[in-house]
């Protein structure tokens, strides 16, 4: 795992659920085809109401024209985020689009799941509601070893919660190499599938 | 110290004497059940990690039900059930519901419990977020994603974190004009989204216990709207009642200990509630109908796990009988069985299949349809500025088509008093 993760920011609102992180009717493309995949990032964000689409001013679209990556990759929210459906590829859209962490006050049990057991992105806690204080394209960067936020554009700093008993899952980059790893299931070998 | 049913259930799962709140445990899986929209991922991550050696752990326990998106040209939402099919047939999987055979069931939730696969005690698992419906009868059940699918479908295990429980107790008879519906969506505005995120929700109370079991469904279905990992209730001889009908496997009954520790208790006094919404844009973003009574909308919308059940539909037809409907009603019972007792269940000598078609609603073949959107060609989906009245569970912006429409989730008596007069209504006033 890389211990230190500097981007974008781009900030959202309370709530964010997973029809707005990729709404439904996207859910049909390939996960498994490279260039069909690429619509999981090009849809990124797509749901979320323009005039709550990088906050604080809005009207900031995540992905811009025909893109399938975003300038922005670390996600800041208020509370909840990732609620709604079970949909994994909620975080695997969020992961396509380019983002590597989310910095929310909190998440849903699914979502958070999703985003460590498929090793997609890092869901991290903070203290206090940063979606207030973070501007969408301040530089941040986030050191996961010691869970220290620098805001590069601002001068600010805050610590971050820790990772705690999914550390080593997050570490391992997902259930699966966890399982492998502590020898719960034995090494893959190439699928004829 | 006593446990709750949710630790009991966990604590047999995990195979412990004991768990508390907290604590981290890998857990035997009785069922997994998915569908066509998480089906496939989950399929080809099973395949991708565990290579040549890919072995379903248990074929018995694996339940397929194609039902978000069915009845619509879209080519890739079409491929996706090809897919489970040919998974199905090369693995001769005993319990894939097909569409277009006569297995063909519709949404996963209300049929696992027809299909007699919610077995009280049990733990099962589902790529859906309201796999919490199958709660009702008494057994641990909790939605993941794909990848935890996939280790599930090699495996039989899954880590959870044992939830704190919180109850809800209800007391007293239902009266007419309200049903389980309104009682989850007072929850919903008491506790909020978040309220019970990573929680159990259990519910209990005489108001409960003299509950059917599709309307036990209803309140667990939403727990998820809170955050729920699980929404529970104890079984009971109603329960054993439906399962006598489903199937003759074994189960065990859990009941929480009297002196059990929850995160808190709440107390209801059933009559006191008042027929609710929830307003847009947010399952808590609860209201009584007559603050918002009057209302006007484009369309009315009856389905869904949430709310297109039988006993949703008879709801509704109560009220719609012999009146039409005002602005478009969409129907969409939510499977095969529900579509045919549609027909089969009289009320004063007509069908409630009947009344609702003389009234002058819309009636879709059995799937999720539009209560999350879906492809451009959903029956029922929102477009543009609609304004709609729904029994379904979610109203986040664009969940059920149109990102700039406006959706009110009600109970479908409240859906069915709105379709007749075209504005929000109370079915007070109608009943």
């Amino acid at each position: 795992m890389k211990s230190i993760i500097t981007g974008k920011a781009f900030v959202l609102g309370t709530n964010i659920d997973t029809d707005q992180i990729i709404p439904a009717e996207h859910l049909v493309y390939s996960m498994e085809d490279p260039e069909e995949a690429k619509k999981y990032g090009h849809f990124a964000l797509s749901g979320v109401p323009l005039s709550e689409a990088g906050l604080p001013q809005g009207q900031t679209p995540f992905i811009s024209g025909d893109r399938t990556e975003s300038d922005f990759s670390i996600i800041v929210a208020s509370s909840n985020f990732g609620c709604g459906s079970s949909r994994e590829h909620a975080p695997y859209a969020l992961m396509k689009a380019g983002a590597k962490a989310i910095i929310a006050l909190s998440y849903a049990r699914i979502f958070y799941r999703n985003a460590v057991d498929g090793g997609f992105v890092v869901p991290i806690e903070s203290s206090e509601d940063l979606s207030l204080s973070v501007q969408t394209g301040d530089l941040l960067e986030i050191d996961l070893h010691s869970m220290h936020l620098k805001n590069i554009s601002s001068g600010r700093a805050w610590q971050l919660k820790e990772l705690g008993s999914v550390l080593p899952i997050v570490e391992a980059g997902g259930i699966f190499e966890y399982a492998r790893k502590t020898g719960m299931i034995p090494a893959a070998e190439p699928s004829e599938a | 110290m006593g446990m709750t049913i949710t630790e009991k259930i966990l604590a047999k799962a995990g195979e412990r004497d004991s768990v508390s709140p907290g604590e981290n445990i890998w857990l035997n899986v009785d069922t997994l059940m998915t569908h066509d929209v998480c089906g496939p991922p989950t399929v080809q991550i099973w395949a991708n990690e565990f290579g040549k050696k890919a072995k379903i752990w248990d074929k018995k326990k694996l339940v397929i039900f194609p039902d978000h998106y069915i009845f619509t040209e879209n080519s890739h939402a079409r491929r996706n059930v090809d897919i489970l099919r040919d998974f199905a047939a090369k693995y001769e999987l005993p319990n894939f519901y097909d569409v277009g055979s006569e297995r063909y069931k519709g949404v996963c939730h209300v049929a696992l419990a027809e299909e007699g696969y919610n077995l009280p005690g049990t733990v099962l698992i589902g790529t859906d977020s309201h796999t919490c419906t199958s709660g009702a009868f008494g057994l641990f059940s909790t939605g993941v994603g794909n990848t935890d699918a996939a280790f599930i479908l090699g495996t039989g295990r899954i880590w959870e974190k044992v939830p704190e429980s919180m109850k809800f107790i209800f007391e007293g008879t239902m009266p007419p004009y309200l049903t389980a519906k309104d009682l989850i969506l007072r929850i919903l505005g008491d506790i909020s989204t978040d309220g019970a995120t990573y929680r159990a929700m259990e519910f209990a109370g005489s108001t409960i216990r003299a509950m059917e079991m599709e309307e036990r469904m209803t309140l667990c279905n939403m727990a998820i709207e809170a955050g729920g990992m699980n929404g529970i209730i104890e079984a009971d001889e109603v329960t054993a009642a439906y399962l006598r009908e489903k199937s003759d496997a074994p189960y065990t009954v859990y009941r929480s200990d009297e002196d059990a520790l929850y995160h808190s208790v709440r107390n209801y006094d059933t009559a006191s509630i008042e027929p609710t919404v929830a307003k847009p844009h947010s399952p808590d973003n609860m209201d009584t109908v007559r603050n918002v009574q009057r209302t006007k909308l484009t369309k009315c919308y009856i389905g869904s796990c949430t709310g297109g059940k039988l006993y949703d539909f008879v709801a509704a037809a109560r009220i719609i009988r012999g009146k039409e409907v005002k602005v478009p009603t969409f129907i969409v019972p939510s499977t095969t069985t529900v579509m045919k007792d549609l027909s089969e269940t009289m009320i004063g000598g007509q069908s409630v299949k009947q009344i609702l078609l003389d009234a002058g609603c819309s009636i879709a073949p059995p799937s999720c349809a539009a209560c999350l959107g879906g492809p451009a060609d959903t029956f029922g989906r929102s477009q543009d500025r609609d304004v709609v009245i729904s029994t379904t569970n979610r109203n986040f912006p664009g969940r059920m088509g149109s990102k700039q429409a406006d959706v009110y989730l009600a109970s479908p008596l409240t859906v069915a008093a709105s379709a007749v007069s075209g504005v929000i209504t109370d079915p007070r006033d109608l009943l």
